[in-house]
């Protein structure tokens, strides 16, 4: 077995800038010699609320993206929408505010070892980590499709110099405010076909992801896919974050998305099964 | 501790003993709060705490409850696990040899669905080298039939920690992880001594449950889950303070939302002879090795020369009674 958690650190990181950027924000930590071991798909686990906080579980966010050459030390990116209590205080803190995080944690998206065509899929601020993918993918030698989707315009996270990375970007949204009126899954079937796509990778809402890897397996098609379950620890420890996945041997078992996640083999995880007894 | 207090002593002995065990450091994971370990090592060395007890196992794989498995409550949370785990026979091969090499103190937990299943479990770490004692694990508030939660009855807790004793015959200790959620605590501890039990374990989490106002059902897919963290800590005192009043030689391992130096010392003051971490690592993985040293700078400001002094003094009597 590897070692579990094997890259991860314990750190106190100094907030570098928090921006809004429409219904998210975008926070950048300074994470120093940290940020070269964070790969597109890791998560860190951040402490919330400060000292005398109620909040005892720390917030687990997708690494949207590490830059290694700031003339602040390395640094990492987050998109965060302040949902519940925890992301709402982390929006709150501005520069210079020290962030006690675990990091990097979880797995990453594997880069194919030949370039390609892929296809990335993203799900409201789900896509954040997909630009740094992309970067990735495209550095690579892979043609880089990107689709992205929300229930509306305003929940798309799309940042200008995303299209930097990527061959072709469709916006799809379910009330048509922005881009084409739709469920982002509906072009996957014949985006593969005419592009001949290899591997997709997503990240979003729990339902994207099944209903994406059901045309996955239908055109045998590659799905990575980053789950989203809720976690107390993010470090493998409380167990709570279970998947439904088949193993080698055709047994289903209840994996960490944490340790085994949050980047499965979407062909592999039960989404029928999520939340029954095995 | 009178006139010594306050004069900075550089060492004190930090050990504690539970049976024939003995453990450089009264600090211990909780069952169910640190897997077996592995995930913990990368944060510090394992062999640095006193003890690992390890997540309660038994006789066959197990897949546990389903999910939402989770929910945060005020200064603790809800956990409905179920026992996942990879049953007795997995857990030796890999876990308990992984631990041996990283040189941690083991202490391995048991949980079981009948008396015999218990047994079985002891039966098989009987031979097994590098474990320090046994947590017998009757108090899991996540079966799916509460009569099954054996710390809940007196005659059934007496029964099982028998049936261990017997089959591991006199020399690993046995310490008994009890639930608070009883009538009696003091009547269900002395009956596990009584059957053989060296140690206890207090406190196992509280029964509770959280209802999601938007779907208007219970949250967890077990609908009832363990309440753990600072929000029972007052519940996990209490129950220290009170066994060990009834039962002052039974060693007592205290958990119930450690989170602090502070929070471990006032177990110990309360009777504990040692304290588990255990949401408190859920939130910070190297709250453990934080408590131990604040713990210890602490009874050393007190003045104490060792932990053991320090268990149980809340007791001590009114000066000049």
């Amino acid at each position: 077995m590897t070692q579990i958690n094997k890259n991860a650190k314990q750190l106190l990181a100094p907030i570098v800038s928090n921006k809004r950027v429409g219904q998210y924000h975008q926070i950048i930590i300074n994470i120093g010699d940290v940020a070269v071991n964070c790969k597109p798909g890791n998560f860190v686990a951040i402490s919330v609320g400060g000292d005398s906080s109620r909040m005892v579980l720390r917030r687990a966010f997708a690494i949207s993206r590490v830059s290694t050459s700031t003339t602040v030390g390395g640094t990492m990116e987050l998109i965060v929408a302040p949902h519940g209590q925890g992301s709402k205080w982390l929006c709150q803190q501005g520069e210079g505010v020290i962030l006690d995080l675990v990091a990097p944690l979880g797995t990453a998206f594997g880069i194919p070892t030949e370039p390609v065509p892929v296809l990335l899929v993203g799900g409201g601020y789900g896509s954040a980590p997909l630009f740094g993918l992309a970067e990735l993918l495209n550095a690579r030698g892979c043609r880089v499709d990107m689709l992205l989707g929300a229930s509306t315009g305003s929940k798309i996270y799309a940042p200008m110099e995303g299209k930097r990375s990527v061959n072709s970007m469709r916006i799809y949204t379910e009330d048509g405010s922005m881009g084409t009126a739709g469920r982002v899954t509906d072009p996957i079937p014949e985006i593969i076909k005419d592009l001949n796509v290899a591997v997709i990778y997503s990240c979003g809402p729990m339902p994207m992801l099944a209903a994406i890897t059901k045309i996955s397996n239908q055109l045998d098609v590659v799905h990575q896919c980053a789950v989203e379950e809720s976690m107390a620890c993010g470090i493998g420890i409380c167990m709570t974050c279970v998947l439904p996945v088949e193993n080698e041997d055709g047994a289903i078992s209840n994996l960490r998305s944490c340790i085994d996640g949050p980047v499965m083999d979407g062909s592999k995880v039960q989404w029928d099964r999520v939340g029954e007894q095995l | 501790m009178g006139s010594s207090g306050g004069a900075a002593m550089s060492t004190i002995d930090f050990s504690t003993t539970i049976g024939n065990a003995w453990f450089p450091a009264p600090t211990f994971t909780a069952s169910g709060c640190a897997s077996s370990g592995r995930e913990l090592a990368q944060f510090f060395p394992l062999r640095d705490m006193g003890g690992v007890v390890t997540k309660s196992v038994m006789s066959k794989v197990r897949a546990g409850r389903p999910t939402p498995r989770m929910a945060e409550t005020p200064s603790g949370m809800l956990n409905s696990i179920g026992l996942q785990g990879p049953g007795i026979d997995a857990f030796l091969a890999k876990d308990v040899p992984y631990l041996v090499e990283q040189k941690a103190r083991i202490i391995v937990s048991i949980a079981g669905e009948t008396i015999e299943e218990y047994s079985t479990l002891a039966r098989k770490l009987r031979a097994v080298s590098g474990i320090s004692a046994i947590e017998v694990n009757i108090s899991c508030p996540n079966v799916e039939n509460r009569g099954l939660v054996f710390a809940c009855d007196p005659e059934a807790s007496r029964r099982v920690i028998d049936g261990v004793r017997r089959t591991i015959g006199g020399e690993l200790p046995i310490i008994a992880k009890l639930s608070p959620d009883v009538t009696d605590l003091v009547s269900i501890a002395k009956g596990v001594v009584d059957s053989g039990a060296d140690g206890l374990a207090l406190i196992n989490t509280v029964l509770g449950m959280v209802i999601n106002v938007d779907t208007m059902r219970p949250h967890l897919g077990g609908k009832t889950g363990g309440l753990s963290g600072p929000a029972i800590r007052p519940i996990a005192v209490r129950a220290v303070y009170q066994v060990h009043a009834a039962l002052p030689q039974v060693p007592i391992i205290g958990m119930g939302g450690i989170a602090s130096g502070k929070d471990a010392l006032e177990m110990i003051l309360a009777g504990a002879s040692g304290v588990s971490i255990g949401t408190a690592s859920f939130g910070n993985p190297t709250a453990i090795m934080s408590i131990q040293s604040e713990l210890k700078q602490l009874l050393m400001d007190r003045g104490f020369n060792s932990l053991k002094q320090a268990v149980g003094y809340a007791h001590r009597p009114t000066e000049g009674e």
